[in-house]
């Protein structure tokens, strides 16, 4: 919403700077987002009148006028303009100006004639032919009697555009303040001022309005009243510039006097309006009826729009002549050869209305404040003061009477004021007069006790609501701070404090933390290499995503991983890990919300990355998070990994995770040009497994042995197979056992390997033997050789 | 005799400080004080003294050999000094070069400001809860005083499932389901992911983060709130931080408010950052609407209570002078690393 100041100060004066008035109106609950002067860059233009004007000597188009400033010596300036004659009042940019567009004027010869300066167009001044109907768009603009004539005066005044406009954000539920005169109450109201609602009044016309116009709502839930107006002899011409300045200031372009006054009525009281041309309304009706199948209108912006079913418009006997509350139609508006006129204002349903403009896509200041939800009430003052203005402006002859549909009028709001519960809610202390005497200055009267809302204040329904508006007018400011007291208890609880530790563990190890979008385009699962009949292509989908590509909520975060990898690698960027501690949703059908889970998702791809580095970070992880017993198994049916490179995690009968190196056929489809290395863990598994309650083991009081065995196997031989059988056989005694190396080679035989592992040995009671341990190496050998290993000899 | 052995040791000072390295040095110990070194040589005369002299000129040896043991060990000490001074003059490293630095991985700069935030209210005693991102319209929405036809539903442009399910616009949401779990008094912070179906610029994304709090109590007031939101500010952005409340409206709160903080580029006076205004919006809060204490199950007679809901994402943005919202979703190493 923009407001003019001058407009302002027609119905409360102040004489604040703007900076001063936008904070303290913004704390009383009517936020400025800015302001600007109009004309602002506007410097050192004057008004001048021509007083010679001759033929270039050396130009068969250039005009050399001599203008004066009401200095005592005219100024020269040379001029290409046609429109100019001996008398004209113009603007005149001096040596040394500034005019629209930032362009800086100097004085300089033009073909040998000295030019002091530039005289200028209405665009030149920032300002367009509706600001100012007799000028003309290719030609100096020439300045008529409306304007105070003062030769030399700053043309800003001139032309008194020198406005401020004062941008505010208004609330949904301040539907009032969308209007001049809504504003100046919030004005009076913070600073102390009287402020009173305007009476319009309008003198008696002619004949009956019954003769010309019939109207019926057809959905009153969605019409709560209509009142419309005749008025005949309709003397179209364009507005006074006190009327065209306030428009102009408030961001609406000034068309003629008609147009003008609905627009006008609207920004001042908040209340739309609409002018019909009553030739063009068949059978003289006004119906207010929801559009018919296959109905559309023409739109006053020259677009055809096909209306629907629960789109309310207003019909004459056959047609939709206005979309309601959006738009009028092009057939029905003023024109030129006007003569009779209806003038509609009435109160539309405020969710009807937001929806058919936005199902239309065009969101005018009309729909814009009937959206908010306006008030039965207003509709009657504001026809009022359309007729008033009309007959301000003698713009045509109004017809007595006026047909007014109000099939429900709305109840007051009444509540009864409690004091002592504000002061309590708010934390103040305030004696019943002061809130009266809040209540009096933004409209509210209170009688024995009882509030009642005034009819504009639609958001009135609670005594939390007058707790506000005491607090916004006391002040915010002066309610006290006060800390919180009592006792609370706060911990992390389990869970998060397991978070933080992973997430630590997993920076500490090199991995930085990502944040991806929780939904992806449902191709991504074709890109990791489902099968068509995968779970995991079970999505939550979205009714309306902003496109494919953001449509699916993840089932998994692999794709969010590699595409972030991907993203990395076509940066350039040699080598990078990542984790992320990712939500994805398993749809639980349409009738349950989705289960939410988390997936700790790591990749890595460069530098020292290979299968053992994701694997070892894995291994690190269940280590910190003290899950003993993990198997990692051979995983060679994932579609996404490399089926001889991958392996699934398991505890017991339960797998909670799978690392692997990327299926070169998926790094493909991300354009990775690079190996790359992923895995994951269920997190919620990982927490139901970990085990973090640390007990401390005596130190070991003996000296522990150990020896190293080189052993031959075959190639397909699993190391976990070799290690779990010299477990199995060497017995407690067993402290460690390392796989140091794995060798392959001629003198090894064919299709087989030698696998070296060190083991230690140590008995907690006794420093242990040669012999003894000897003797467990053996059982570890005898042990291996059951499943065909030997000892490399 | 005793005149010899000054002599001898006169001339072992001087060959000591002669010598240069350790095997001179060893073979200078054996000639003086070796088994055929010059002073037992002396020692073996002795027999041809009298008897008043022999133990004058025992003494002396002795004391001789005593003093150029001394001085050589002395010498000893020395050179291994030099020598090992050498050894480490050798080894002189360049501490210039680069040292080997263990890889560690960044937070990304949405949980550094998050872990904070946290870290401030639970010391206030608030707990940190969660709610679930696909959501039911009633908990997102009616639920919290906004019916369908509301105008507050089409400034938060909604994800839907179904009619009935959505992606949470907001976290206000958790606020009813905190109700419904617990019973008050409580205090509770609900950080998550928040929906919206806005295209993705330099200040919005279809998906961004909100930090919902939720006091309940008996006796809480505006008072309580305005104390608390302000020592969360101060907190998180230094003691000479200003805050100020603004009337604002949520359906959800009622009064509602804003509060700006001073901006902590200039101070207040006005500059870029904050448009000159010398104030930055940093959350949103306000009384709970006893409509909502109604929904959810909480006595509004006995209980009142605060809510507030904070932008994750800005807080952040202010705080590095991150100007581009997309950054903090494309995961470009080169921007993690700088946190």
């Amino acid at each position: 919403m923009i407001l003019s100041k001058r407009w302002l100060n027609d119905y409360c004066k102040i004489d604040i700077d703007d900076k001063q008035f936008a904070e303290a109106i913004t704390l009383t609950g009517s936020k400025v987002e800015g302001w600007e002067q109009e004309g602002e860059e506007l410097k050192n233009i004057v008004l001048g009148k021509i007083s010679q004007l001759e033929k270039h000597p050396d130009s068969d188009h250039l005009w050399v006028c001599q203008v004066d400033i009401g200095a005592e010596e005219p100024v020269q300036i040379v001029t290409g303009a046609q429109n100019l004659k001996v008398g004209d009042y113009v603007p005149a940019a001096l040596h040394k100006s500034v005019v629209a567009g930032g362009q800086k004027i100097t004085k300089g010869k033009l073909r040998g004639v000295m030019s002091n300066g530039m005289l200028c167009s209405v665009a030149e001044l920032g300002l367009t032919v509706n600001d100012f109907p007799n000028a003309i768009e290719d030609g100096i603009m020439t300045i008529g009697e409306e304007c105070d004539r003062e030769l030399g005066k700053d043309i800003r005044e001139v032309l008194r555009f020198n406005d401020t406009k004062i941008e505010f954000e208004i609330t949904s539920n301040r539907s009032d303040c969308m209007s001049v005169t809504g504003l100046a109450r919030e004005t009076a109201a913070t600073f102390d001022k009287k402020f009173e609602m305007p009476k319009p009044i309008v003198n008696k016309g002619h004949g009956d309005v019954n003769e010309h116009l019939k109207v019926s709502i057809h959905n009153p839930d969605l019409c709560y009243r209509y009142i419309g107006a005749v008025v005949e002899n309709v003397r179209i011409k364009p507005s006074p510039l006190w009327l065209r300045e306030r428009l102009r200031a408030s961001g609406v372009r000034p068309i003629n006097n008609i147009v003008d006054i609905t627009n006008f009525v609207m920004l001042e009281w908040g209340q739309p309006m609409h002018a019909f041309d009553l030739r063009y309304l068949e059978g003289n009706e006004v119906n207010v009826r929801t559009a018919k199948a296959g109905e559309s209108i023409t739109t006053l912006d020259g677009e055809e729009r096909a209306l629907s079913e629960d789109m309310l418009v207003i019909a004459d006997a056959k047609k939709p002549v206005a979309v309601a509350g959006v738009m009028g139609g092009e057939y029905s508006g003023i024109m030129e050869d006007t003569t009779t006129i209806v003038f509609e204002s009435a109160c539309f349903n405020g969710y009807s209305v937001r929806s058919t403009a936005k199902a239309l896509g065009m969101r005018t200041e009309s729909s814009s404040r009937y959206e908010k939800e306006l008030n039965p009430e207003s509709c009657m003052l504001c026809i009022m003061r359309a007729l008033e203005l009309l007959q301000m402006l003698d713009a045509g002859d109004v017809v007595n009477g006026m047909i007014d549909v109000f099939p429900t009028p709305k109840p007051e709001v009444q509540l009864p004021l409690d004091a002592q519960w504000i002061n309590n809610f708010i934390g103040i202390d305030l004696s019943e007069a002061e809130m009266v005497s809040i209540l009096e200055k933004i409209g509210f009267t209170v009688k024995d006790g009882v509030i009642t809302a005034p009819y504009f204040r639609n958001d009135i329904e609670h005594q939390a609501d007058i707790a506000e508006e005491i607090a916004r007018f006391y002040g915010f400011e002066k309610i006290p701070n006060k800390k919180l007291t009592g006792v609370a208890e706060a911990k992390l609880t389990e869970k998060q404090q397991y978070e933080r530790l992973v997430e630590n563990s997993m920076r500490a190890m090199g991995y930085s933390e990502i944040n991806t979008f929780s939904f992806i385009s449902p191709k991504a699962y074709d890109k990791i290499l489902l099968p068509a009949d995968s779970e995991l292509r079970n999505s939550v989908v979205i009714s309306n995503p902003l496109g494919e590509d953001t449509s699916v909520m993840r089932t998994t975060a692999i794709p969010s991983m590699l595409e972030v990898i991907a993203r990395n690698y076509n940066y350039r960027t040699p080598q990078a890990k990542f984790y992320e501690n990712a939500t994805v949703y398993k749809s639980n059908g349409l009738q349950e919300l989705p289960t939410e889970s988390k997936m700790l998702t790591f990749g890595a791809y460069g530098g020292d990355s290979d299968f053992y580095s994701i694997k070892g970070a894995a291994q690190k992880l269940l280590d910190i998070l003290g899950i003993e017993g993990a198997e990692y198994t051979a995983y060679k049916t994932s579609p996404t990994l490399h089926p001889g490179r991958s392996a699934k995690i398991a505890v017991g009968d339960q797998v909670i995770g799978v690392i692997g190196e990327v299926h070169p056929n998926v790094c493909k489809n991300y354009k990775l040009g690079a190996k790359t290395y992923i895995g994951y863990f269920d997190s919620d598994a990982l927490f139901a497994l970990k085990n973090t309650e640390k007990l401390y083991h005596a130190l070991p009081k003996f000296p522990a042995l150990t020896r190293d065995l080189a052993l031959v196997c075959d190639k397909q031989t699993e190391v976990a197979a070799l290690e779990k059988a010299i477990k199995a056989g060497a017995g407690k005694m067993l402290e460690k056992v390392e796989l140091f190396d794995i060798f392959e080679g001629v003198q090894i035989g064919i299709g087989k390997k030698s696998v070296a592992f060190s083991l230690t040995l140590r008995s907690p009671e006794r420093t242990l033997t040669d012999t003894e341990a000897d003797s467990a190496v053996q059982k570890a050998l005898d042990s291996l050789k059951q499943i065909g290993v030997q000892i490399r000899s | 005799m005793l005149k010899k052995l000054d002599e001898l040791k006169a001339q072992a000072v001087e060959e000591l400080a002669a010598i240069s390295d350790k095997a001179e040095l060893e073979s200078l110990r054996v000639a003086k004080l070796g088994k055929k070194g010059v002073i037992t040589s002396v020692l073996k005369q002795m027999g041809s003294l009298s008897a008043e002299e022999r133990p004058i000129v025992g003494q002396k040896a002795n004391q001789i050999r005593a003093e150029i043991d001394t001085l050589i060990k002395q010498k000893q000490a020395e050179l291994q000094l030099a020598e090992q001074n050498l050894k480490l003059a050798a080894e002189t490293l360049d501490v210039t070069i680069p040292g080997k630095q263990p890889e560690i991985g960044h937070t990304h700069p949405l949980s550094i400001v998050l872990d904070e935030v946290k870290e401030i209210f639970s010391g206030m005693g608030f707990d940190v809860v969660e709610g679930p991102e696909v959501e039911w319209d009633y908990y997102n929405f009616e639920a919290l005083n906004i019916p369908k036809g509301h105008p507050a539903r089409d400034t938060q442009d909604t994800f839907y499932i179904t009619e009935n399910m959505l992606l949470r616009t907001q976290t206000s949401p958790v606020q009813i389901r905190t109700m419904e779990k617990r019973k008050p008094p409580f205090r509770v912070i609900a950080p998550g992911r928040v929906y919206r179906s806005d295209a993705v610029d330099a200040t919005h994304s279809p998906l961004f983060h909100q930090i919902e709090g939720l006091v309940l109590d008996e006796g809480i007031t505006m008072a309580d709130l305005k104390g608390t939101l302000e020592a969360f500010a101060k907190r998180l952005y230094g003691e000479e931080t200003k805050t100020r409340f603004r009337p604002h409206h949520f359906p959800f709160t009622e009064p509602s408010c804003e509060m700006d903080v001073s901006c902590f580029k200039c101070g207040g006076k006005g500059c870029s950052m904050c448009k000159g205004e010398g104030w930055i919006e940093i959350l949103g809060g306000g009384m709970v609407h006893p409509k909502v204490l109604q929904n959810g199950g909480v006595d509004a007679d006995k209980f009142s209570g605060f809510a507030f809901g904070i932008g994750l994402e800005r807080l952040v943005m202010f705080r590095f002078g991150i100007d581009d919202m997309r950054l903090l979703y494309e995961n470009n190493i080169k921007f993690l690393e700088q946190f």
